[in-house]
């Protein structure tokens, strides 16, 4: 019903309705709330307006009115409160397995990587009914990814690592805004999202990629030698990176942080910070040696050393696979 | 309610305004009135100035491109605009200007506690004043009067140091006032003034004045801290340096946050005096409006974060914090509840005061009810940074703060010059601001909700925005003509007006019983009070001799 309506933003994700609906409650209780006040005030106003000889009835107060408009606007507020964290919730928790896209903000442009190598600039291809999340960070000031279309919008900060996921429902091209002021170009830094169906998507990212961003990573992983160091086995002065993304870390210090894709980029720019136990303090800083692109691709080739779904699985079997032969071996060499 | 003129000319007796003349008795006075006058003059120049930012900005984006000004000077306007009308108009207007002239004469004192801290206060205005001009006039700052970091320390090539050095001395003009007015309120009311007999004006500056001098240190500390890593490259916020910018945003809206609530609780406290006054009753639950004050000063200090919550802080910190926002809508909601009770069986009149306080009847219910929107963390997500925001501030800080400062400088201009303003013509410029403030803001709301973001310069890549956006500068060209219009006539009726009796309104309250305008020391004698606020019974008991209502006299 509201599609076609005048003045009302597109909704082309899971959470538009949501933020729709609750928006139509707010509308609806406020404007009943306003027109209480009004009515009242209208009333009492020509009602009781000034007559010769009629002089105004002198009320000390009323204890039980008080209660009475204190407590009921504090339930309503409540359940918006309510109404509002849910919706906020699901629209801050990323649902698993979900397609992911890393986003570098700077003045006054989007920059967008694909998990599997699509670059893009002020412009997102989505397919229809995906979940995507953003892994967001920026060069230089704050910015925000704002989609009205979507309901969605999160600040983009230098220096960390800031998420956000939608889910598109309609094909069709959507305004990308900056919401955050950024600068003398802060209202040119828009572009758009296209949402595909599915098999037009495809079609789309079958062209133009450099290989996926976790290759991309493993080969910036080698040329700065990092391999040296986290190697795949327990020998190496760095921590193994096997199979460490998502689960939680011992520290030096004795707290347990998980390794999300925040302290992995920490790990790499500043890793002194939240060195992990058991390991010295050897390794450099590459804050300035490597762009935020590469610290990206880096982020995507570890957490692809851990894809704890169909693919890790897999490794897990390979890695164990051998390992079986060898025992049996070992048992036979006994019964031998 | 007909404005009764008293025999003889009153204006002619010695009273503060002419009891001396010449420009070093007004550079030096002590006297509170005086002090109030010289801020009344300065901050209606500033209002001005942010108000010409605020027409070049609507006349900008009359259409989608940039056109009229580039996009580094729309930056520079609407920064300019909002640090203009919060720091050097919207703080000081209301507690500054009617609270310095009328607190003293309310609770009967013959001057604040401080009268050279009072001066001192204003110079400090004036100091901070000039440099804000002077940065204005040598090239602006462009980061938004939120100077967010590290696009303020690192990245603008603006002024922002001399910016913020103007409103870091402005806002020791604010703790100085505030500090005077805790003082004046605990040790200098009459005899018989007690705390449950004072006005509810004086309840919400008193609470206004916590804020102030609560709140301003911290604002001050920020702007240092912003100094100091851009001039010495300290890191505290950058993180480049290994600063963190969330800091400087928390930083900020702890002073930030309070600080609407030091532009609404006065104008609050106003519109109570003018709802009892053209209701002639006294104010429904007493006490209930006056603890509602000190409840907003308290929880106002405690919903910061809500201006964050998709700025990066954790989903369970910005549970808590729209939490609070709710609990801190409740006493708003009880005063306007207390408000429209009020008129029930009242006597009501329909001079420009009281319109101006309808006005703010309507425009606090939907700038407070559009709060509720905003403190919804799922809408929230959606409309924060867009024009909704823009609107839902303008009504509480224009559409409330603005319209009761206009009610107050009708309702008390005949005490302040002992003249009688036009009354059909306030009442038509109330109904002109009216119009043209919702005219101007409430297609922004329309407009945020489609997902207009704010401070964009050119929006020609969505040209679907720009019929509201027409309908919004056709509204500001009203509102300006509706804030031209007082400022024409009270100067017309500084020599034209009518003289005005000691208590044109018959209204109650200490102030309505020394001359219009009050001698210097504001009561020949100290006033001794016997009767409960707002004893609008006993004012219009017909049958009683008017004598009987004199001042009871000390000693």
């Amino acid at each position: 019903m509201l599609d076609n309506f005048p003045l009302w933003p597109d909704r082309a994700s899971t959470m538009a309705g949501n933020v729709d609906a609750l928006y139509i409650f707010l509308l609806i209780v406020s404007g009943l709330m306003t027109l209480l006040i009004f009515v009242a005030v209208v009333y009492f106003a020509a009602r009781y307006r000034y007559r010769r000889g009629v002089p105004a009835v002198q009320i000390e107060g009323s204890i039980p009115l008080e209660l009475t408009w204190s407590i009921i606007p504090l339930f309503v507020f409540m359940a918006i409160f309510l109404w509002g964290a849910v919706v906020f919730f699901r629209g801050r928790t990323p649902p698993r397995d979900s397609t992911e896209v890393y986003v570098v903000a700077k003045q006054w442009m989007w920059k967008l990587e694909h998990a599997e190598g699509q670059r893009e600039i002020n412009e997102l291809h989505v397919p229809v009914g995906r979940d995507v999340k953003l892994i967001m960070t920026s060069q230089d000031v704050i910015h925000s990814f704002y989609v009205p279309a979507f309901r969605m919008k999160q600040d983009v900060l230098p220096g960390r690592y800031t998420m956000a996921w939608f889910r598109a429902t309609k094909p069709g091209t959507y305004h990308l805004f900056c919401a955050e002021y950024c600068g003398t170009q802060h209202s040119g830094m828009v572009g758009s999202i296209v949402v595909m169906d599915p098999a037009q998507y495809e079609a789309w990212m079958s062209g133009g990629s450099t290989g996926p961003l976790a290759a991309t990573g493993e080969k910036i992983f080698s040329q700065l030698g990092c391999a040296t160091c986290h190697r795949t086995d327990t020998q190496g002065r760095g921590p193994n990176l096997q199979g460490v993304f998502g689960k939680p870390v011992q520290l030096e210090d004795g707290r347990t942080v998980t390794a999300d894709e925040n302290y992995v980029r920490e790990c790499i720019l500043d890793p002194g910070a939240k060195r992990v136990k058991g390991f010295q303090p050897i390794m450099p800083t590459f804050q300035g040696l490597v762009s935020e692109e590469q610290v990206n691709a880096l982020v995507a080739y570890v957490k692809s050393l851990s894809n704890s779904s169909a693919a890790g699985a897999n490794s897990n079997a390979a890695v164990a696979l051998p390992a079986a032969p060898d025992k049996a071996t070992a048992k036979g060499n006994q019964v031998q | 309610m007909s404005m009764a003129t008293s025999g003889g000319a009153p204006v002619d007796r010695v009273n503060y305004l002419n009891k001396e003349y010449g420009v070093g008795s007004w550079l030096f006075t002590t006297d509170h009135k005086r002090i109030a006058l010289l801020y009344l003059l300065s901050i209606t120049f500033f209002f001005f100035i942010g108000g010409f930012f605020a027409l070049l900005i609507r006349l900008e984006l009359l259409t989608p491109a940039s056109d009229l000004v580039q996009a580094d000077t729309y930056n520079k306007l609407f920064t300019m605009h909002g640090m203009v009308m919060v720091f050097f108009f919207l703080i000081p207007s209301i507690p500054a200007v009617l609270g310095n002239f009328l607190i003293p004469l309310m609770i009967g004192a013959k001057d604040l506690a401080f009268p050279r801290v009072n001066l001192l206060s204003w110079y400090i205005y004036i100091t901070g004043g000039i440099i804000m001009l002077h940065c204005m006039l040598t090239g602006g700052v462009d980061t938004g009067w939120t100077f967010y970091t590290p696009f303020s320390t690192a990245f603008t090539n603006t002024k922002i140091v001399e910016a913020g050095i103007a409103i870091f001395i402005v806002g020791f003009s604010s703790i100085l006032t505030g500090l005077n007015f805790i003082v004046t309120i605990h040790r200098m009311r009459a005899p018989g003034m007690t705390w449950s007999r004072l006005p509810l004006f004086i309840w919400a500056h008193y609470a206004t004045s916590i804020i102030q001098i609560l709140g301003t240190p911290v604002v001050a500390i920020t702007i240092v801290l912003v100094a100091a890593e851009r001039t010495l490259h300290l890191g505290i916020f950058d993180p480049k340096l290994g600063g963190d910018p969330l800091l400087f945003q928390h930083l900020f809206w702890f002073y930030s946050h309070p600080a609407v609530y030091i532009m609404i609780l006065p104008s609050m406290g106003v519109v109570t005096e003018i709802i009892a006054c053209f209701s002639r009753k006294r104010i429904f639950g007493y006490s209930f409006v006056a603890f509602s004050s000190i409840a907003i000063a308290v929880f106002g200090f405690l919903v910061w974060a809500h201006h964050m919550f998709v700025a990066g802080i954790s989903v369970y910190a910005a549970l808590i914090f729209s939490l609070l926002s709710y609990a801190v809508a409740v006493p708003s909601a009880v005063k306007v509840f207390n408000w429209t009770a009020t008129l029930y069986k009242g006597s009501i009149h329909y001079d420009a005061p009281m319109l101006y306080a309808f006005g703010f009847l309507g425009l606090f219910t939907i700038g407070g009810l559009t709060g509720l929107f905003l403190a919804a963390l799922g809408i929230d997500v959606h409309v924060t940074d867009t024009y909704f925001v823009v609107a839902h501030f303008h009504y509480i800080m224009v559409g409330g703060a603005v319209m009761g400062y206009l009610g107050g400088m009708h309702f008390w201009w005949p005490k302040i010059s002992g003249r009688l303003y036009p009354e059909g013509w306030a009442r038509l410029a109330a109904l002109i601001v009216f119009i043209g403030f919702n005219l101007t803001f409430f297609p922004q709301f329309l407009l945020g909700y489609m997902g207009m973001p704010r401070r964009y310069a050119d929006y020609s890549h969505m040209p679907e925005f720009q019929i509201l956006n027409v309908f919004s500068t056709a509204g500001a060209t009203v509102l300006g003509i509706g804030y031209l219009l007082p400022m024409i006539y009270f100067l017309w009726s500084m020599r034209y007006g009518k003289p005005a009796s000691d208590n044109p309104w018959n209204a109650a309250g200490l102030e309505w019983k020394t001359t219009s305008p009050p001698p210097t020391f504001n009561f020949v004698e100290e006033p001794v009070v016997t009767w409960e606020a707002y004893n609008y019974a006993e004012l219009d008991a017909p049958q009683q001799d008017k004598n009987k209502q004199e001042v009871p006299v000390a000693r």
